[in-house]
């Protein structure tokens, strides 16, 4: 469902992204990108959900070619997925209730389902008594878990997390982890990059290694090994 | 549709109610930028009047020989108001004349009783005309020097008055033609400065932008609460200003009519209250709601 061919990032000659990356990734897979800061693990995520263009290659979504899209495709493109970000992206000015609500207000969901699902999707991640605190009323872990809500509660098929468990100290971290092991239980694909290598090794899922904007290993039940 | 305009709207109100201090700041200009251009109107009203009052303070009086009828003087009024540059043609007879000079020298002993003396009314008949505009003076003055019109004449006043009648037209026309570029100009001032005021604020709304923007919302989802933020701000800050402005128009409407007889701006504000209101509105909303369109555009890309 996704695909990267032959994908080259570079912003100049000093500075290559991606080289030479190819990688598929099929539904309802739980994939991890792993990498050490600068390897390409963000890059990767800003190609696919097309915050930026590459500069070789081409990047398909389901029945997209991401790279191809324009501003105005863009949104319609992105109600297919959900993306949760380190610095959780919530809108500081709705509180934990409206920030779900409006991934379905995007879509054009009547008021009465939206009514019904969020508070279904805030109990999941277990703030059902959370929902009128705005961001800043709120801890990291909480956050994370409310930016999550806002990525599942439209049932998209596909969650693609950057580093979300990088602000977060370990118990909360393992608490998001778990929440995405659920969420990919239900059937979502989830693609999750990450830094962490307790992470990593606790998931047994598939691991795609970045090097310096290259794949140096992509295993199934892999472990995170440099070099 | 119908769901997402209502939602549109009502994240327009809710974010213009929570966003208090950024809302009542954009509010303020806007406040300040109406009150500027409250005051071009009234500028306006205030040169209307006082190059009106310089008008009509000059004319030209043709006066004519005492031995031309009453019939012939009015023959030579009746072809003038036929010009196109001829406002309007008033006819003194040497009897009214005569009545005007009593009653301008009724204290006056001597010159009185010099005039009792006579037995003749020494003063010649006379036309006044007033020209449309002050520079058709001079289009008037040459008609009158027809030769078919030379054996009535006696003198005509726009020769000794020349100089001044032309730079009395120079002053109105000046005090026009500036009056408009200065409001001109201060209106796009103000146009501008509301816009960056708008700009700033949506500067420090364009991580928010972004977000809504991955999470999948339209361009116009994210745009137009923004625009209805927009709108709500010049909508308010014109029923402020036309509230602020009332009182200190009421405040400074006698020291103007001192300066420009027959101006009252607070009769005029108060008469066309409604039609004030309507042109805030407009240029409030206008502003106010093109500003947020234009401003956002550019967070609007990936």
């Amino acid at each position: 469902m996704i695909v990267f061919e032959n994908v080259f990032k570079i912003y100049n000659s000093h500075s290559v992204a991606l080289e030479d990356v190819s990688f598929q990734v099929d539904p309802g897979e739980f994939v991890s990108l792993a990498g050490r800061s600068g390897a390409g693990k963000s890059t990767v995520i800003t190609l696919l959900i097309g915050e930026e263009k590459p500069t070789k290659g081409r990047v398909f979504f389901g029945q997209y070619v991401v790279n191809k899209l324009t501003d105005k495709e863009l949104p319609a493109f992105r109600r297919h997925i959900g993306v949760v970000f380190q610095d959780f992206r919530l809108l500081v000015t709705k509180n934990a209730y409206e920030n779900i609500a409006y991934a379905l207000e995007v879509v054009g969901r009547s008021q009465s389902e939206i009514s019904e699902l969020v508070p279904q999707v805030l109990d999941m991640v277990g703030l059902g008594d959370k929902g009128n605190n705005f961001p800043h009323e709120l801890s990291g872990g909480e956050k994370q878990r409310v930016a999550i809500a806002r990525a599942m509660i439209h049932r998209p098929e596909v969650i693609i997390a950057d580093e979300p468990t990088g602000n977060l100290d370990p118990f909360h971290t393992s608490e998001i982890i778990n929440l995405l092991k659920k969420i990919n239980q239900l059937g979502t694909t989830v693609v999750l990059a990450t830094h962490d290598k307790e992470v990593i090794n606790n998931l047994d899922r598939r691991v795609i290694t970045l090097d310096r904007g290259r794949i140096i290993r992509d295993e199934e039940k892999g472990k995170y090994i440099l070099v | 549709m119908a769901t997402i305009i209502s939602r549109i709207f009502h994240y327009g109100f809710k974010n213009f109610w929570r966003n208090g201090l950024l809302s009542t700041a954009t509010v303020a200009i806007m406040v300040l930028a109406l009150l500027v251009s409250i005051g071009l109107i009234l500028f306006r009203v205030a040169t209307d009047r006082a190059s009106a009052s310089i008008q009509e303070k000059i004319d030209i009086s043709v006066y004519f020989k005492t031995n031309v009828s009453e019939d012939q003087i009015l023959n030579i009024k009746q072809s003038l108001e036929s010009l196109s540059e001829v406002k309007q043609v008033d006819y003194i007879s040497s009897d009214r004349a005569l009545e005007i000079f009593r009653e301008k020298h009724k204290d006056d002993q001597v010159i009185s009783q010099a005039i009792n003396e006579l037995n003749t009314n020494p003063l010649q008949p006379s036309i006044n005309i007033k020209a449309r505009t002050p520079d058709k003076y001079a289009v008037i003055a040459d008609y009158l020097q027809a030769p078919r019109l030379a054996t009535y004449i006696d003198s005509v006043s726009y020769a000794k008055n020349q100089v001044v009648i032309n730079r009395l037209a120079t002053i109105v026309n000046n005090v026009n033609r500036g009056g408009l570029t200065l409001i001109i100009v201060l209106a796009l001032v103000a146009g501008l400065v509301v816009f960056n005021t708008v700009r700033l604020a949506i500067y420090s709304n364009r991580d928010e932008i972004g977000i809504m923007r991955v999470v999948g919302a339209s361009n116009a989802f994210v745009r137009g609460p923004y625009v209805v933020e927009g709108i709500i701000s010049g909508g308010l800050a014109a029923l402020l200003s036309l509230i602020i402005a009332a009182p200190v128009v009421y405040f400074i409407s006698p020291y103007l009519n001192a300066f420009i007889p027959g101006l009252n701006v607070f009769k005029y504000f108060y008469t066309n209250l409604f039609s004030l209101l309507g042109y805030q509105l407009l240029f409030g909303i206008v502003v106010g709601g093109l500003s947020s369109f234009i401003a956002v555009r550019r967070y609007l890309k990936n």
